[in-house]
């Protein structure tokens, strides 16, 4: 299996040459990560390609990294039915440059994208229709970054007085318990209470 | 009247209609009857799932896959699973796998048999579904045996399943599989055979398998294309390579195809489920239901009350939970809906840093404009009917 992936890896990174950024494979998975702007091209040659064969549209999601530069990863994911093998595409992306929609190669890329940018919002260039698909009609923000709280900023509840569903700040009876239960003898990144005591 | 005066007619389907199969809103435009354009508005069940799970440990993540499709909850865990066991590299024991492909049938029973008796109610049938869940009842009953729980069974845990099969609860799954193969067959004269069910879904909603590549379809959609594509036999997981079965394909991927495939998916469940039974009594499918990594698995209450590393593993285990390696994984499931994906982020540490679900019914439904343009309004729910949509796993 993964000498097979090995030599699908060769041939994608010998055909497309200085697009791909990084390639591994791990858990019997490939990986390739490609610039962003080139993404078109790259699921392109994956699809047409008669060695790669990559039809069939499995996913697009986003991931929020916020220490890196590039703060997102859009992730894709593909398969290939008749030989029987998946791949993952992934670009590097931040909040205000778009990565190119992948609509025109595969329809399915719309509410896919749509979500990404529902949810981290990440741009898409090239997408007719870039609205908010899971949240609310006129949500603010975006709740899969890692810096929105678990608990919203606002919730909802319907007024008897007004008739309608106001939307107000979210109020917690109890502050969002989150405990650390990590051990301290397997290094934490932060300074445990006391330990600079020991350091001064 | 002059022709400035015609203009295309939008209303609002749902998002309480019956045969809206949960809470979607469709805008739909009409000319005259004909459908135009359909957009879907989801979103209504939105429950951040994905971003709770960032907040949980590994083990504590689990339950909120059985409410993402609730029809057939321990699919979902299984393919959370599968993804947490990929990441740590540990195995599964034999007896656990065969009780997780048991359940697993199980639960595509669960879905098959609600989606074929509500297509039925879909085009007009109101006692169908009855029938279908008074079948239902008896598979949640096998559900509350084996977890505690009618529907969100929190049962299959990394590394195994939580606890094991009674030998009775084996019995009584062997005695409801004939009387249902005898159900299937009623069900099978009286809905598939019927005139009107086959005037309302005989091609409606035709699709090629170019298209269903394309948009993202899986499962019975692909297969009612002529694709015998189905993950349990081309990249076969647990031990669904020693289970014997066949993949019904359709010839004119419309919905009439769709429901006789789902039929007959039952028919091969019952198949599969009767191997796993015997081989949970054969000698060989005997053994532990967990891993027995004290790292992962918790111990036994036995053990607790004797060995204190069995005692220190617990706490361990019911406070900071076990660290899963750095890494990640796609793992995925053939779910009764399609492919049932989870996209698993590690970063070393007790909780998950991204888990994305990749749900089968979120790409079908995104298809239902391009599936019902140009057909009837009344074909709305059917076609709706046949792709299988739950909502739990739409809006995640």
């Amino acid at each position: 299996m993964s000498a097979e992936l090995q030599a699908l890896s060769d041939h994608i990174a010998s055909s497309l040459g200085g697009v791909i950024e990084d390639r591994a494979i791990a858990y019997d998975e490939l990986t390739i990560i490609v610039r962003a702007e080139e993404i078109v091209r790259v699921v392109s040659f994956l699809r047409d390609d008669p060695q790669c064969r990559f039809v069939c549209f499995i996913d697009i999601c986003g991931a929020d990294y916020p220490a890196r530069e590039k703060r997102f990863d859009v992730v894709y994911h593909f398969l290939a039915p008749h030989l029987n093998r998946r791949i993952r595409v992934k670009v590097q992306t931040d909040e205000v440059t778009p990565v190119p929609s992948l609509i025109g190669l595969f329809p399915a890329a719309n509410w896919f994208e749509r979500e990404t940018y529902d949810m981290y919002g990440v741009l898409f260039s090239g997408h007719p229709d870039l609205r908010r698909l899971l949240t609310d009609y006129g949500f603010e923000g975006h709740p899969l970054r890692k810096d929105f709280p678990l608990t919203g900023y606002v919730e909802v509840r319907y007024d008897d007085g007004q008739g309608r569903v106001v939307y107000e700040p979210v109020k917690l009876n109890q502050e969002f318990r989150n405990f650390d239960f990590l051990s301290p003898w397997e290094g934490t990144d932060y300074v445990l209470p006391g330990d600079e005591k020991a350091k001064a | 009247m002059g022709e400035h005066n015609i203009r295309n007619f939008t209303i609002n389907f749902g998002p309480q209609h019956p045969a809206a199969h949960g809470v979607l809103r469709l805008v739909l435009e009409l000319d005259g009857e004909i459908v135009e354009r359909v957009d879907p508005h989801i979103g209504l069940l939105h429950r951040g799932t994905e971003k709770l799970i960032e907040y949980k440990t590994y083990v504590q993540a689990n339950p909120y896959f059985d409410r993402l499709d609730y029809v057939a909850p321990m699919n979902q865990e299984h393919a959370y699973c599968l993804a947490v066991e990929k990441l740590l590299g540990i195995a599964v024991p034999r007896r656990a796998q065969l009780i997780r492909v048991l359940f697993s049938e199980i639960g595509r029973l669960l879905s098959h048999l609600l989606n074929v008796t509500t297509q039925a109610m879909d085009v007009g049938a109101l006692t169908p579904p009855l029938w279908g869940f008074e079948e239902r009842e008896k598979l949640m009953i096998f559900y509350e045996r084996i977890s505690g729980s009618r529907m969100h069974a929190n049962y299959f845990r990394p590394g195994g399943v939580n606890m094991d099969i009674q030998p009775e609860l084996i019995d009584d799954i062997e005695a409801f599989c004939d009387p249902f193969l005898k159900v299937l067959d009623d069900l099978d004269t009286l809905v598939m055979g019927s005139r009107i069910f086959k005037q309302r879904n005989v091609d409606i909603g035709v699709l090629t398998l170019d298209d269903c590549w394309k948009w993202g379809f899986s499962g019975v959609i692909v297969r009612s294309c002529g694709v015998a594509w189905d993950l349990r036999k081309s990249q076969p997981y647990e031990c669904y390579e020693e289970m014997e079965f066949d993949i019904p394909v359709g010839l004119n991927g419309d919905n009439y195809d769709r429901q006789v495939i789902r039929m007959e998916e039952m028919r091969q469940s019952v198949r599969i489920m009767r191997q796993c039974l015997d081989k949970l009594r054969a000698p060989d499918g005997q053994g532990p239901v967990n891993t027995l990594d004290g790292k992962i698995a918790p111990p036994s209450r036995k053990d607790m009350k004797r060995s204190m590393e069995a005692l220190i593993h617990h706490f361990k285990l019911y406070t900071e939970g076990f660290h899963v390696p750095a890494g990640e994984v796609y793992a995925a499931v053939e779910a009764p809906k399609g492919e049932f994906g989870v996209y698993l982020v590690s970063d070393g540490t007790n909780k998950p840093y991204r888990c994305h679900v990749r749900a089968p019914g979120f790409a079908h439904l995104q298809g239902m404009d391009f599936m019902c343009r140009g057909h009837m309004l009344a074909d709305v729910a059917g076609i709706l009917g046949s792709i299988d949509i739950v909502f739990g796993e739409v809006d995640r």
